[in-house]
């Protein structure tokens, strides 16, 4: 199960965010005005599981009304603002560079193929931190353990959808399995390429490519809304770094013996 | 640049595209304790195999400066890693798994293991109780003590952070090098010039690798070992060639005075430890700043073939880069 999220429907009213922090009890943790636009959440973290990017750019378009016509680019050199919004969430990746590195087990993969963080395990080492390519993962000032999304795993084993979700009024957050999911998303990528926005691509929704359990519909490069535009699963080198390891260490026992070569004293 | 590509957001001036200069990747939430425990748990690595092989010899004072300096590493270790926990009071939650996915939970069974070895092997040593066990426990340390010394590398470069990550083929050796160059300065300190003589070759070879493999590290990061000549880590990294250089050239040309041979020991090791804590700190000055995840992965991208690109997915016709 994951998510979908379709950006082009997004109005940025938050309410993801709030439905997270009302059903999860995430602390909130109000700071000042950042000036960037509508966004006073500013990233994922331990206490924001949705964040709401609002994205402010000088595009030449006509002037935004309700449905798609109003994201057709406009006649060639009339200046023009766009508004890009998008909830980002944690990918709950097939894949999970922070389930792999965590060394206590705290970091599991549940019965929904969703990842997510057993609070009373995990110790705080913060290694799944830096592992994570997305910068979802960090640890609470004062609890001093790692918490993130758990595409509501409570909800989802009483058969009901994640918070996020259900509160979204656009439909911009869609929620299923992610096979029905990814049909839904490359139907919606075809219908808005033909009402003649080009620049709408998905990320993430290519199985062949960094699986995500969570993907999106974006109208512009993935860095353009902080996410990176060429994830990638660490982790499956673990073995090889294992090999330079060993390798160095043989070099370091023989750098030893050699040492003694030549007398000991 | 092609057709369609959008101009920047307008809040971003710098010319790197990103979501108002925010970083992508967080930031580690290690702190001062980690690159202290890179260091302390190197240089005991280097140090027991150090012991076995003076033992070997019939060195004895080099063998005993050796089984302290790794008994001194392997009682530190814990403490500092247990401290920068969240929550130090799970740290055994670590040691009810085996995994060895986790560089760091086998790095803790790794830590576990010869930290029991080194104190077996120093009490025997000092009390003069069990020999048998104690050398048998000393050549258990010797073989634990070289990946004690290399996996830290693996545990740094199995992470996203762009500096670690692209530089793990160098980490290992980078670490091998600079902790055979303190244990074998650490055995130079204490030690009569006469004794300490294969200590001091250590300290030499292992600092002329240090000081090599670093350059080749930077030359291989390319673009990314920008932050290796900024801000906190290109401090450090600068101190670090300096004493490392300088204290090789001192223990290698006065290496018959006591006196310059400790003073380039002690030079050594404060050039290992400021190593450790420049690659902590370019780590986090690479995650910090979203030009070194977006750049870096934008030329990536460039280089492989179109359908190889999967990330992003374009309607049929659809602009793709």
């Amino acid at each position: 199960m994951g998510f979908f999220t379709d950006t082009t429907v997004c109005i940025g009213c938050k309410a993801c965010e709030v439905a997270c922090k009302e059903w999860n009890d995430v602390p909130d943790t109000i700071g000042l005005l950042t000036g960037e636009s509508y966004d006073n959440t500013s990233a994922l973290g331990a206490d924001n599981w949705r964040h709401v990017a609002f994205v402010e750019q000088r595009k030449p378009v006509k002037v935004q009304e309700a449905g798609l016509e109003g994201l057709e680019p406009s006649a060639e050199g009339e200046d023009g603002f766009r508004w890009l919004m998008s909830s980002d969430v944690c990918k709950h990746c097939t894949e999970a560079p922070c389930l792999d590195v965590c060394p206590t087990g705290a970091i599991f993969r549940t019965e929904f193929g969703t990842v997510v963080v057993q609070e009373d395990v995990c110790n705080g080492c913060g290694y799944c931190i830096p592992a994570c390519p997305f910068g979802v993962l960090d640890r609470r000032q004062g609890d001093g353990r790692v918490w993130k999304c758990t595409l509501c795993y409570d909800r989802l084993k009483g058969h009901m959808e994640p918070a996020c979700a259900q509160a979204c009024p656009t439909d911009s957050i869609q929620f299923g399995p992610l096979d029905e999911l990814r049909e839904k998303a490359n139907g919606r990528l075809e219908m808005v390429h033909e009402a003649g926005v080009t620049d709408a691509r998905l990320y993430g929704a290519d199985e062949e490519g960094y699986g995500m359990g969570a993907f999106f519909l974006l109208l512009d490069d993935p860095e353009v809304y902080g996410l990176p535009p060429d994830p990638e699963v660490v982790t499956r080198k673990t073995k090889s770094l294992w090999g330079a390891a060993a390798a160095a260490a043989g070099a370091l026992a023989l750098g030893v013996a050699a040492a003694f070569a030549g007398g000991s004293r | 640049m092609t057709a369609g590509r959008p101009e920047r957001a307008v809040s971003q001036e710098d010319g790197h595209r990103s979501y108002y200069g925010r970083p992508v990747l967080k930031q580690p939430v290690w702190t001062w304790e980690i690159p202290w425990y890179f260091f302390a748990g190197g240089t005991a690595g280097a140090s027991a195999p150090l012991a076995l092989a003076a033992s070997l010899a019939g060195n004895r004072r080099l063998e005993r400066t050796a089984r302290l300096a790794a008994l001194a590493g392997a009682a530190a270790s814990p403490a500092l890693l247990i401290s920068d926990l969240g929550r130090p009071e799970r740290f055994y939650n670590m040691l009810r798994v085996f995994k060895p996915t986790s560089p760091m939970n086998l790095g803790t069974w790794i830590l576990s293991g010869f930290g029991t070895a080194t104190g077996l092997a120093a009490a025997s040593d000092l009390l003069g109780v069990f020999p048998r066990l104690g050398r048998a426990a000393g050549a258990a340390a010797a073989l634990l003590g070289p990946p004690l010394a290399t996996y830290t590398a693996v545990l740094v470069s199995d992470t996203s952070v762009p500096v670690w990550h692209e530089a793990r083929r160098e980490l290992p050796l980078l670490f091998a090098a600079s902790s055979a160059a303190s244990a074998g300065a650490v055995g130079t300190i204490f030690n009569p010039p006469e004794a300490a003589r294969p200590a001091r070759r250590l300290l030499v070879g292992g600092a002329a690798l240090e000081l090599a493999i670093s350059e080749a590290m930077k030359r291989r990061l390319g673009d990314l070992a920008e932050p290796y000549e900024k801000e906190e880590a290109g401090r450090y990294e600068q101190l670090s060639m300096g004493l490392t250089a300088a204290g090789a050239a001192l223990a290698a040309l006065g290496g018959r005075s006591r006196l310059a041979a400790a003073l380039g020991g002690a030079l050594v090791l404060g050039g290992a430890a400021a190593k450790r804590w420049a690659v902590f700190k370019a780590g986090f000055q690479s995650a910090r700043d979203p030009k070194y995840t977006v750049d870096h992965q934008r030329e990536r991208l460039q280089r492989r073939p179109p359908e190889e690109r999967r990330t992003e997915t374009f309607a049929r016709g659809g602009r793709g880069r």
